[in-house]
C-alpha cells in the first residue's frame, strides 16, 4: 500500500488512449463486426464503467456482461435456507454483506431478517467467522460462503482451522460454485466471439481450466486483471486472435496468473471439498458439477448436515430478467423493469443487488437512459 | 449539567473506574460525575451557574441553529476523537450557513462500563476543541444505558452561532456556469477511521481531518462577493453532497478525475476494501459553489488560509440534461471517458461520525 506508483502504472491515461487507438486499427482488420466480448466477471463489468472505458471502445467491439457475480448467481432457495437457519434454527450466521439485501422468496432478505431479530453479522474474512464462534461458545455460529474459487480457500483454510481447535460451535453452510462450469454453460447457449477472462478467480485455478474453451467451442479467451490498462490489453489480444483466426487461450494478467494457478490453495479445496454431482445456478439452472460439497471427512462442519437444510427451488419473478442478463442473452437496460422497479434501493433480482452485478454497475455509473452499455 | 454540590464522598477514580448505572441516576453520583469530569473540562460562566438551563444575552440579526450526533466507532482515531469530532461536526454545520458558532450544548449517552479515563479524555479534548473554535459549551445531560444497549459512548451536540449581515448561502442560488471549489483532499477521515477498526487490521500513515471550518469560512466571504453556497462533505462524501446540490437546483455538475486530490494512503486504503474515495466522509473539508468571475480571487482565498491550503477547482455547473430531469453528477474519468458519480451504493459504510 505504501507504494501506489505501481497501482497507478496500470492507470497511465496516456498508455490507454495508445491502446484504444490500436484497438480501432484492429478492429478494422476484423473478419465481421461487430464481434461481442463477453467480459465474464462482475469485477470486470464494474471497471468498464467506473473507468469509463466503454464509450470509449471502437463501434467493432460489443461487450456483454457475464455471469461472473457470487452473489447474482446465488438462487434464492439458498437465501431462504440462510434466513431460515438465523430465525427458524437459531443460528448466529456470518456472512460477506454483499448478501445482506438479496432478496429470497417474498421480497424477504437477511437485513429483514437482522430486523426481525436474526443474529446475522457481517465478516470480512473466512477467520472472522470463527472468532465470532470461538467468542460465542454457547451459540451455533454458521459461516454462509458463497463465491466462486476465489472465496473458496479461506473457507477450506476456515474449517480446517475449526477441526484444528476442536470447535463444536461452528459450521460451514457451502455455496461455493465453479467457474469453467458457468463458461461451458454459457457457451451452450449464448453465441460469442472472446472472453476476458476471471481475474482473481484465475490467481487459484490458472489458465489450464479454461483450455476447453479455446479448443471445443473455438472461442479466444484472455485472462485479464482489472485495471484499465489490463483491459484494454485484453481486448487488444482478443482482437488479434480474432483477426488472426485463432482461438487460444492467453495470459494479460501474468504478474498474478500462473498456467497451473497456486498449487497451496487449490490443495485446500480438493481437501475440504469434493464436487457436489448439481448446484442450481439464478439464471443457468442446474448444473452438472459445478459446486462443490464439503468432504464427508468433515461433515461435521457442515452446516447443511448439522442443520438437515433443504435447499428447494424457487423461481424468479415473472417480471426479472436477471436470468438472461446473467447468461448474456439481454443487457440490462433491455430488462422491462430496469431503473424503474427495479434500482439499487428497491431491487428486483440479485443483479440490481451486487456491488459486481450488470445492473448495479449500469445504474450506478451509467446514463439513466442513453448510450452508456 | 444540571445537579447541585452534594457530593461529599470519595472522588471518583478516573484512572481505573468505569461509568456506571447510577451515574446516570440524577442523583449524588450523577452529580460527582457532572463536578469531576465535565465542569474542569469545558469550564465557563453559564456552567458554573449549575442550572437546567443556560441564559444566553443574543444580539439582533440572523442565527444560525444545528444539531448532529456522534456514534463513531472507533472512539480514538488519529487525527481525533469523538469529543473534537462532535465539536467539529456541530461547528462546521454552522459555518456552512456562513455563521459564526458561538454556543453548543452536549448530550452524552453513556454505556455502563465505559471506562472513566477514556470520558475524561475524551470531555478534554471537546474542551480543547471548543476553545480553539472559540465556542462554549453551555448546557449538557448524561444518560447511563445499561451494559450491551450503547456502544461506549454517544455524543449529540447542537449549537448555535450568528450569521453576519449581508450573508446570504443558499444552494438555491445556483445557476449553470458556477465554479465548484474543494478546499482540500478527500477521504482522509472516512479513510484513517476504517483503517483504525481494529479488526481490519490495518496499519497505515493515515489522519482524519477532523477540524473546524469557521476560521476558512470567514476568510472567503470576506475576500468578496460571487459565493453561492457552500457544504462540508461529511457522510456519503463528495459524492453525496454534489448530488445533493444536483437534485435542488437540477442542473449537472461536472468534475474531472484529474482534478480531485486524493492522498496515496487514501487511495490505498480505498482500492484494498473496494471503497470509492468520492463516499468518503470528511470532516475538515468544504466544498463550494461561486460564480465563475470570483473562483480565482475564492481559491487564493482560500489557500491562504491554514484549512484550505490544499484549496482546489474541481469542476463546474452545466445545463440541465433530459436524460437527468432531477441533476446529475458526471465526472470525465483519468482515461477519458464520461460517467455518472451516483449515490452510495448498496450497504452504508460502518459508523465513522
Amino acid at each position: 500500500m505504501s507504494d501506489l506508483r505501481y497501482l497507478e502504472s496500470f492507470r497511465d491515461p496516456e498508455i490507454g488512449r495508445s491502446l484504444l487507438a490500436s484497438l480501432g486499427t484492429l478492429a478494422r482488420r476484423l473478419p465481421r463486426t461487430p464481434v461481442r466480448i463477453m467480459e465474464f466477471c462482475g469485477g470486470h463489468t464494474h471497471a468498464f464503467h467506473r473507468f469509463g472505458l466503454l464509450e470509449l471502445l471502437p463501434p467493432e467491439i460489443r461487450m456483454v456482461h457475464g455471469p461472473g457475480c457470487p452473489v447474482c448467481v446465488l438462487p434464492k432457495g439458498r437465501i431462504d435456507a440462510a434466513i431460515d437457519l438465523s430465525l427458524e434454527k437459531g443460528a448466529v450466521l456470518a456472512t460477506y454483506g454483499d448478501v445482506l439485501r438479496v432478496p429470497g422468496s417474498h421480497a424477504m432478505t437477511l437485513m429483514k431478517a437482522r430486523a426481525r431479530g436474526g443474529e446475522i453479522k457481517t465478516v470480512i474474512s473466512a477467520m472472522e467467522a470463527l472468532a465470532l464462534a470461538e467468542t460465542h461458545p454457547d451459540r451455533d455460529v454458521v459461516f454462509f460462503a458463497i463465491g466462486f474459487e476465489t472465496t473458496t480457500p479461506p473457507t477450506a483454510a476456515v474449517i480446517l482451522e475449526a477441526k484444528r481447535r476442536g470447535l463444536r460451535n461452528f459450521s460451514v453452510f457451502a455455496n461455493h460454485v465453479l467457474t469453467p462450469s458457468a463458461m461451458e454453460a454459457i457457451l451452450s447457449g449464448t453465441s460469442l466471439d472472446g472472453i476476458i477472462g476471471p481475474s482473481h478467480v484465475s490467481t487459484v485455478i490458472g489458465t489450464r481450466p479454461y483450455d476447453f474453451v479455446a479448443r471445443i467451442h473455438k472461442v479466444p479467451l484472455v485472462v485479464a486483471g482489472f485495471e484499465p490498462l489490463d483491459i484494454l490489453l485484453a481486448l487488444r489480444m482478443l482482437l488479434s486472435q480474432i483477426a488472426e483466426g485463432r482461438s487460444e487461450v492467453e495470459n494479460e494478467y501474468a504478474r498474478a496468473v500462473a498456467p497451473e494457478g497456486n498449487p497451496r490453495s487449490l490443495e485446500l479445496i480438493s481437501r475440504v471439498f469434493e464436487r457436489a454431482p448439481a448446484f442450481e445456478w439464478r439464471g443457468l439452472g442446474l448444473l452438472p458439477q459445478s459446486g462443490l460439497a464439503i468432504r464427508e471427512e468433515f461433515g461435521f462442519f457442515d452446516a447443511q448436515r448439522r442443520f438437515s437444510i433443504e435447499v428447494g427451488h424457487v423461481s424468479d419473478p415473472g417480471i426479472c430478467e436477471c436470468g438472461d442478463i446473467l447468461k448474456g442473452v439481454k443487457g440490462p437496460r433491455d430488462c422491462r423493469i430496469f431503473g424503474t422497479i427495479c434500482t439499487p434501493d428497491t431491487p428486483v433480482g440479485a443483479c440490481m443487488v451486487s456491488s459486481e452485478g450488470a445492473c448495479a454497475a449500469v445504474f450506478h455509473y451509467g446514463d439513466r437512459e442513453g448510450a452508456v452499455s | 449539567m444540571s445537579g447541585g454540590r452534594g457530593s461529599t464522598g470519595p472522588r471518583l477514580d478516573l484512572e481505573k473506574g468505569c461509568v456506571e448505572m447510577v451515574h446516570g441516576s440524577g442523583g449524588r453520583a450523577s452529580c460527582q460525575l457532572v463536578e469531576e469530569i465535565f465542569l474542569p473540562a469545558f469550564d465557563n460562566p453559564w456552567l458554573r451557574k449549575e442550572g437546567d438551563q443556560a441564559q444566553l444575552d443574543l444580539s439582533e440579526g440572523r442565527w444560525a441553529m444545528s444539531t448532529d450526533s456522534f456514534v463513531i466507532s472507533p472512539v480514538f482515531f488519529p487525527g481525533g476523537d469523538i469529543g473534537s469530532l462532535a465539536v467539529h461536526g456541530t461547528v462546521n454545520d454552522l459555518a456552512m450557513g456562513g455563521a459564526l458558532p458561538l454556543y453548543l450544548t452536549a448530550g452524552f449517552v453513556l454505556e455502563e462500563g465505559f471506562p472513566l479515563a477514556d470520558l475524561v479524555r475524551i470531555a478534554r479534548s471537546m474542551g480543547e476543541a471548543a476553545r480553539s473554535c472559540g465556542v462554549s459549551v453551555v448546557a449538557g445531560d448524561t444518560k447511563v444505558v445499561e451494559r450491551g444497549k450503547g456502544d461506549g459512548i454517544y455524543i449529540n451536540t447542537a449549537g448555535i452561532g450568528r450569521i453576519p449581515p449581508g450573508v446570504n448561502l443558499d444552494p438555491s442560488g445556483i445557476r449553470p456556469g458556477d465554479a465548484l471549489l474543494l478546499s482540500g483532499p478527500v477521504g482522509d477521515h472516512g479513510a484513517s477511521v476504517l483503517a483504525a477498526r481494529e479488526n481490519w487490521g490495518l496499519a497505515t500513515s493515515l489522519c482524519s481531518d477532523s477540524a473546524p471550518l469557521h476560521g476558512l469560512v470567514g476568510a472567503m466571504v470576506e475576500s468578496g462577493p460571487g459565493l453561492v453556497c457552500l457544504r462540508d462533505p461529511t457522510r456519503g462524501g463528495v459524492a453525496a453532497t454534489l448530488n445533493e446540490w444536483a437534485r435542488l437546483s437540477g442542473l449537472s455538475f461536472e468534475i474531472e478525475e484529474a482534478g480531485l486530490p486524493i492522498r496515496p494512503e487514501v487511495k490505498g486504503v480505498s482500492e484494498l476494501l473496494g471503497i470509492d474515495p468520492l463516499y468518503l466522509a470528511n470532516e475538515g473539508r468544504l466544498l463550494a459553489v461561486c460564480r465563475p468571475e470570483a473562483a480565482d480571487t475564492l481559491l487564493r482565498a482560500m489557500r491562504n488560509h491554514p484549512a484550505g491550503r490544499e484549496a482546489v477547482s474541481l469542476g463546474r455547473v452545466g445545463r440541465g440534461h433530459p436524460n437527468f430531469p432531477s441533476g446529475s453528477v458526471r465526472m470525465k474519468t483519468l482515461m477519458g471517458g464520461t460517467r455518472t458519480v451516483d449515490w452510495l451504493l448498496g450497504d452504508p459504510l460502518p459508523r465513522i461520525c
